[in-house]
């Protein structure tokens, strides 16, 4: 008797493995499929919201009390100045970090300690890098709410999630490789210069996009550090003043006539245009360089 | 060897790639949209038009255009004709920050500004009212936009830097109490009943705890963030104290959003801005508000009438304040300042605003033009334009 209830179990154990064999592929692409709806669910409202006021005029114009003739011309460029100079402080920082990170002194105390709070960095709110940028940056060093003041904000904010992927990117390098260079009589720069970083690269680029994307999606630290909205001219140099895309949109979307939220929706789509454009380019790079590392 | 070459041209190449974007982007858009040189003239008749679709509005419209229309034609004949006093060529920086709330008519006022005054740079900031104290009591800025008057502490800070200012109210902004549109049972609320729902240890669960009779279905409360201006004078003017309310609500800065959950939810209440009512009108039910402390008190209804002539107990004034060594010392701000009190009302409407009765901004442009500065608020503001709230 004993027996057969075992074997019984043990049958119906299998029948319910090989259900959740066949439920496991169906369960998981509902998840897929909720993930694409929403992001779907948005592109839609925002076009249909803000598709037909999509102009030049978003573009060319300054800001302006009248909604036909309202554009983000001077958050479009503060945005392009203040994200790209974070990126270009951002990015070799990282990569710096996570090479000593990875590759100088990997296992230690010190380096565990450093990873730790990289990891940690990563969770702060955003209104605190601004905080700091304000205190630090502008009153403290006296750079004032300019460009750079902007700029330096984001890239310390956008730092460790960039280390964090700069820090993955190198250790799928396969430490056969250094070893091998390593056998062969090479130091540690070496290494790092002719095998890691070479491999580490494209990956790393990716990291480069997640921060780029934050950053330039951010509104709160911009906030603190600017504050500034309304401006009619082009900023000349890294001091200049300057506001960003979020504050315009988020301006745009919380007044009380329709067609400001018809216009924010616009300025949507400019941004997510903008932010395609950069990837799609950061992605070609990424493939240009991955090429190239096929012909060493 | 290949590889270090490889590998470090293509570090540079990121960087490059960057820097490049940035000022490819930024020198093309220089060409694509060169800057934009108008004539004076084109201007005028630019603002012509903007002010006549502004006096569309109901009731006064035509001695509205005809007064706008002189206004205008002054102004033409100045360009024009020989050298005058306001022909002076205006320049210089005019730094403003302060309330996003009133942020929408400093914009609309500086842009109409800059057009007539090209060399005049403005810009606004909007880092909130206590925000823009903050920097306007150190000098920092020229005028802050306010949506409630300036506290004791932000007045000591600016006394202890010795900087005065000239207080100008600017517009007046309402609160409204909205409802559900299927509800039905409620007809009014007086302050001490919004009291009773929002005080901070309120006992206030279902709508039967406020008025017996009312359905005993819970309350779903709708209300700006803590961070808001409008926040702060709620509290202040019906819980008595700023900043102090139950926190067990749906709390959005973003009036739109608590337009919404109103609109969906059957037995919710919620305040917001006068400003985002109109085109909200056929979604949500609005409730009269009763001032039961003032003897004989009715229930008002918001309208741009009764909100204007603070009738409406939960009407407040909108501010600029002007840091009066820059009024001394800048002409254009000076200038500005006028601009923006003389065609207040037109701005005030344009951005969906209420505006003061017009006759306010021709008396305070007057005195503002003959140099009386001082209690601006308590010269040209009526008596009976008040209401018992904080000022």
């Amino acid at each position: 008797m004993g027996h057969q209830v075992l074997s019984g179990a043990r049958r119906s154990g299998l029948r319910f493995r090989k259900f959740v064999d066949k439920a496991l592929p169906i369960i998981l692409s509902v998840a897929v499929f909720i993930a694409l709806a929403t992001l779907a669910a948005l592109l839609v409202t925002v076009v249909t919201w803000g598709g037909h006021r999509l102009s030049p005029i978003i573009i060319l114009n300054y800001p302006s009390a009248n909604p036909n003739e309202a554009g983000m011309r001077s958050a479009i460029l503060g945005s392009i100045f203040t994200v790209g100079l974070a990126a270009v402080i951002c990015i070799p920082l990282s990569i710096a970090t996570a090479i000593y990170l990875v590759e100088y002194s990997r296992g230690g105390r010190f380096s565990s300690i450093l990873s730790y709070n990289i990891s940690n960095l990563a969770g702060v709110p955003s209104i605190i890098f601004g905080v700091v940028g304000l205190g630090f940056l502008a009153y403290w060093l006296g750079m004032g709410r300019t460009i750079i003041t902007g700029a330096f904000t984001l890239a310390i904010l956008i730092l460790p999630l960039v280390t964090v992927t700069c820090v993955e990117a190198l250790k799928t390098v396969p430490d056969d490789l250094r070893q091998g260079a390593y056998a062969l009589g090479a130091t540690t720069f070496q290494v790092v210069r002719h095998v890691s970083l070479p491999r580490a690269l494209p990956m790393m680029l990716t990291g480069g996009i997640l921060g780029i994307s934050r950053a330039l999606g951010e509104a709160a630290p911009i906030l603190v550090v600017s504050g500034l909205l309304f401006i009619r001219e082009d900023p000349t140099s890294l001091f200049s003043r300057f506001t960003v895309m979020p504050l315009q949109l988020y301006n745009w979307i919380s007044r009380p006539q329709p067609a400001f939220i018809e216009l924010s929706s616009a300025g949507i789509i400019v941004l997510l245009l903008i932010l395609l454009s950069l990837n799609g380019a950061v992605i070609g790079l990424r493939q240009f360089l991955t090429r190239r590392l096929g012909q060493l | 060897m290949a590889v270090s070459m490889a590998s470090t041209k293509m570090v540079g190449l990121i960087l490059a790639f960057l820097l490049v974007g940035g000022v490819i982007g930024y020198v093309g858009g220089m060409f694509v949209a060169p800057a934009a040189t108008q004539t004076v003239l084109k201007t005028v008749t630019q603002i012509q038009t903007e002010r006549q679709t502004v006096t569309l509005g109901p009731g006064q419209a035509v001695t509205e255009t005809v007064l706008r229309t002189a206004t205008v034609t002054e102004r033409v004949t100045v360009t024009q004709g020989p050298p005058t006093p306001t022909k002076v060529v205006l320049s210089g920086d005019i730094i403003i920050d302060g309330s996003s709330t009133v942020y929408p008519i400093t914009e609309a006022a500086a842009e109409a500004f800059m057009k007539l005054h090209p060399n005049v740079k403005i810009s606004v900031g909007i880092s909130g009212t206590g925000g823009g104290f903050k920097r306007f009591v150190v000098g920092e800025t020229d005028i802050n936009d306010a949506s409630r008057p300036i506290t004791k502490s932000e007045a000591e800070a600016a006394q202890k830097n010795n900087i005065e200012w000239i207080e100008v109210p600017i517009a007046i902004d309402g609160l409204v109490v909205v409802v559900n549109r299927q509800n039905d049972w409620v007809d009014c609320l007086t302050i001490s009943e919004l009291r009773l729902i929002w005080n901070p240890n309120s006992t206030v669960r279902r709508w039967s705890d406020i008025r017996s009779g009312w359905p005993s279905s819970p309350i779903v409360l709708y209300g700006p963030g803590p961070d808001s201006g409008t926040f702060d004078y709620f509290t202040e003017r019906v819980v008595g104290k700023a900043k102090s309310s139950r926190t067990d609500y749906v709390a959005s800065e973003d009036d739109n959003v608590l337009v919404a959950g109103v609109e969906a939810e059957r037995f919710a209440l919620g305040y917001f801005g006068y400003a985002y009512y109109p085109q909200a009108a056929d979604r949500i039910r609005i409730v009269p508000i009763k001032d039961d402390k003032v003897a004989g008190a009715e229930c008002v209804i918001p309208t741009d009438e009764t909100v204007r002539t603070y009738k409406y107990p939960l009407a407040r004034p909108l501010f600029i304040y002007v840091n009066k060594k820059a009024w001394l010392d800048k002409p254009a701000l000076k200038e500005f300042v006028i601009f923006y009190v003389e065609n207040g009302e037109s701005f005030v409407k344009q951005v969906g605003y209420t505006s003061l009765p017009s006759q306010y901004y021709k008396v305070v442009a007057a005195l503002l033009k003959a140099g009386i500065v001082d209690n601006l608020y308590t010269i040209s503001i009526s008596p009976s334009w008040r209401n018992a709230g904080p000022r």
